[in-house]
């Protein structure tokens, strides 16, 4: 499906371009079936380590200054911590059962876990490794997001459509606004003023107001020559602008570029199959995105919007984070 | 046997939301008005009844005699799952089951459950038993999700537009199963098929599915049930020499496909046939609505949960009847409405779809009101693919490659 020519002229530019000492950043990938991390040198764009992970692993994210990933290793029911500069597992944190996706807040103190098996959302302390709190919500929980003030967390339950406010004071329940089907991911505006929830069965990402709590305009996608329903928007990312946001469409094999502060899809970029998770480079100059089914993740140029590498690493990539984490 | 089962943990977290939250707010898009608040009032109740035809069965192989709750198990996960849901809207489902005996008069328990104030249905019945208390329901305004009837005259002569169908009928199943054989390139098939009702109407689904996708069916054989017990001690050692005896003289073919729903010889076939051949039909590779290994599309979560509330797998009938339960659940959710009517007239709209496993969302037909949904082939241990399989396509959707279309449907709902 990719256009391997384009894929080799972009990463001889894209290699030019880059070829000034740029800071290192290194993308860690989950590789799901795999149970491995793939490790890769953004400037580079080549693999430079695969770290031995738990089964299963999924949910990745990075501590704000850099030194720790973690990552759900699902079927083991923990949270991994690596240590970013030994590239080894260093400890774990105690997540509930099968925890898929989470979300760090913005003081790095807590690591709020979605546990997809028991309706709950797990607050779990990072420093002392102790579950502060568990807050029942719907079926499946799946998507979280915070506010950029930590007040509020959003969780989105997969059967139950419902993405879930919480306030991290309190750990209730304020606000249950219904989605589209299958909600996969919430991603707040670095501003707060709004939260994005991406509907994977329904096909829509909703834009919902934080001041109101209600959906404000719903982002629907369409591709000439694919049916609306293998188009199953998943990881949302917004850039720190606020003026950008990349939608990750599944099956569809595109990444939806969305302006959003128009809400217009601008561009469909054709990265590889299955296309679940996404994550910006620390400077914003790079997204990169998980192809589930080809094995392979693809660098896209946020200036241009053009696919400009796909790298081959393990099996089934599901989530990304790039350090250093600024 | 009535059993009923509210979920518990969803009342309580209900009655724990309403004590922290005075007032729930629901986004809803502008055309929807704006819901009631659930504080201070009492929760919507939606009464669920499941009727079931059931007797102790046998199998050829132990192994696939159904457990006792088949279908039931289904309809309990989807009835806690909606509580789960509905304890943030105000709404609170419960589950009525009903068994009946196999051919028995089934009006009886059907005005039963109207008098429990049961308004919607899960029907696992036959055809016959389905039809005596279709229209009736009607009459009441009660609708009816059938479960467990395969039969494509359901959908097709007798259709009703009170009854929804999720489970696949018999041509969508054969459909499902050919399209694999094509995509193979396994065109020559044999087909041995049982001397009972069931069996030659899914030997007509088999050659309907030929027809259809370019199989050739090079020869068809009966196999005649002689009233045989279906276990023995030493058994085993007559079949292995029977079996290639009755397939021996066959033309040559890829494969041998079996219709023995009634569970006399197809079981028998798979490594006893005179040529080394492939068995598929209701033995060897099978079609059906799920399947209990299938961890695609997020079904690794249904499959956990299930097993977790029954202690067992999830099979075909459990998960249509999760199904049926969840559209109940999600058109009351998103209509704010337990009035039949209402949530009939949502179900069958553009703005209806439920996200069931299957990998993308499920909608009804709306010329028959059969669910539209992939078809799982499976050994008894995994699933080797799904169907509509690559490169069958259709103008409206490629589900509707699967089973009766609608320019060749015999339904008039009006």
């Amino acid at each position: 499906m990719r256009n391997h020519l384009y894929v080799l002229a972009g990463a001889i530019v894209a290699g030019a371009a880059m070829s000034s000492p740029a800071s290192a950043y290194m993308a860690y990938v989950s590789n799901e079936r795999g149970n491995t991390v793939t490790v890769i040198d953004t400037e580079t764009m080549e693999v430079v380590d695969t770290i031995d992970t738990g089964q299963r692993p999924r949910g990745i994210t990075i501590s704000h200054d850099g030194k720790f990933i973690y990552l759900c290793a699902s079927d083991d029911d923990t949270v991994e911590i690596i240590d970013t500069s030994s590239h080894s597992i260093v400890g774990t944190l105690p997540s509930g059962p099968d925890p898929e996706l989470f979300v760090l807040s913005p003081d790095g103190k807590m690591l709020y876990v979605a546990n997809e098996d028991d309706n709950l959302v797990t607050a779990i302390d990072v420093e002392s490794k102790r579950v502060v709190t568990e807050i029942p919500v719907g079926v499946e929980p799946e998507g979280m997001g915070i506010s950029p003030d930590g007040k509020t967390l959003v969780n989105t339950s997969e059967t139950t459509n419902m993405a879930h406010f919480i306030d991290t004071e309190t750990h209730q329940i304020t606000h249950n606004v219904l989605v589209d089907s299958r909600p996969r991911f919430a991603e707040f505006k670095p501003d707060g003023s709004e939260v994005w929830v991406s509907a994977e069965i329904g096909g829509t990402v909703s834009v919902i107001d934080n001041a109101s709590r209600e959906i404000k305009h719903k982002i629907t996608f369409e591709i000439p020559g694919l049916r609306p329903e293998s188009i199953q928007p998943v990881g949302v990312r917004i850039s720190a602008d606020g003026r950008k946001a990349y939608v990750a469409l599944g099956p569809a094999n595109r990444v939806a570029v969305v302006n959003a502060e128009t809400y217009e899809v601008e561009k469909y970029v054709l990265v590889g199959q299955r296309v679940w998770q996404l994550a910006f480079t620390p400077d914003q100059k790079m997204i990169v995105s998980t192809n589930g089914i080809s094995n392979d993740v693809t660098f896209i140029d946020v200036a241009t919007d053009e696919a400009v590498q796909s790298v081959t690493v393990g099996e089934q990539p599901w989530g990304v984070v790039v350090s250093p984490n600024e | 046997m009535k059993s009923m089962v509210p979920n518990t943990l969803g009342v309580v977290l209900y009655l724990f939301l309403l004590s922290v939250n005075a007032s729930l707010a629901l986004a809803q898009e502008a055309s929807q008005s704006a819901p009631p608040a659930p504080s201070g009032v009492t929760p919507l109740e939606i009464r669920v009844g499941y009727m079931r035809a059931y007797a102790p069965g046998l199998a050829l192989s132990v192994l696939d005699v159904p457990p006792r709750d088949e279908g039931v198990a289904g309809a309990e996960v989807a009835i806690a799952d909606n509580n789960t849901t509905g304890a943030f809207l105000g709404q609170e489902f419960t589950l009525d089951v009903t068994e009946v005996e196999p051919g028995s008069d089934v009006t009886g328990a059907f005005r039963e459950m109207m008098a429990k104030g049961v308004r919607y249905i899960l029907a696992d019945l036959s055809a016959e038993q389905l039809l005596s208390i279709a229209d009736l329901a009607g009459q009441e305004g009660v609708i009816i999700f059938n479960v467990g009837a395969h039969d494509d005259v359901l959908r097709e002569e007798e259709c009703r537009a009170n009854v929804f169908h999720t489970a696949p009928t018999r041509t969508m199943l054969a459909d499902g199963l050919a399209q694999y054989l094509i995509w193979k390139q396994w065109r020559r098939w044999v087909l041995l098929y049982g001397s009972h009702e069931p069996d030659r109407l899914f030997a007509d689904a088999l050659r309907r599915a030929a027809d259809r996708f370019g199989g050739q069916i090079v020869a068809e054989k009966l196999f005649e049930d002689r009233g045989t017990a279906r276990r023995s001690d030493t058994g085993v050692v007559q079949i292995q020499r029977q079996m290639p005896v009755f397939t021996q003289d066959l033309p040559e073919h890829d494969v041998m496909l079996v219709a023995d729903e009634s569970e006399v010889f197809g079981t028998y076939l798979p490594y006893r046939t005179w040529v080394p051949r492939p068995v598929a039909g209701t033995a060897g590779l099978v079609a059906s609505a799920w399947h209990p290994a299938s961890e695609q599309w997020g079904g690794t979560q249904i499959q956990n949960r299930f097993v977790d509330a029954i202690g067992r797998r999830m099979l075909s009938k459990d998960m249509s009847a999760w199904t049926a339960a969840r559209v109940i659940g999600e058109a009351v959710t998103r209509t704010q409405s337990g009035d039949p009517a209402k949530v009939a007239e949502f179900v069958r709209s553009d703005d209806f779809q439920v996200a069931a496993f299957r990998g993308q969302r499920l909608t009804f037909r709306k010329w028959n009101q059969q669910l539209r949904q992939p078809v799982f082939l499976g050994d008894g241990r995994s699933v080797v693919s799904t169907s509509p399989q690559e490169g069958f396509l259709h103008q409206v959707s490629e589900l509707d490659t699967l089973g009766i279309d609608e320019p060749e449907t015999s339904c008039d709902l009006n």
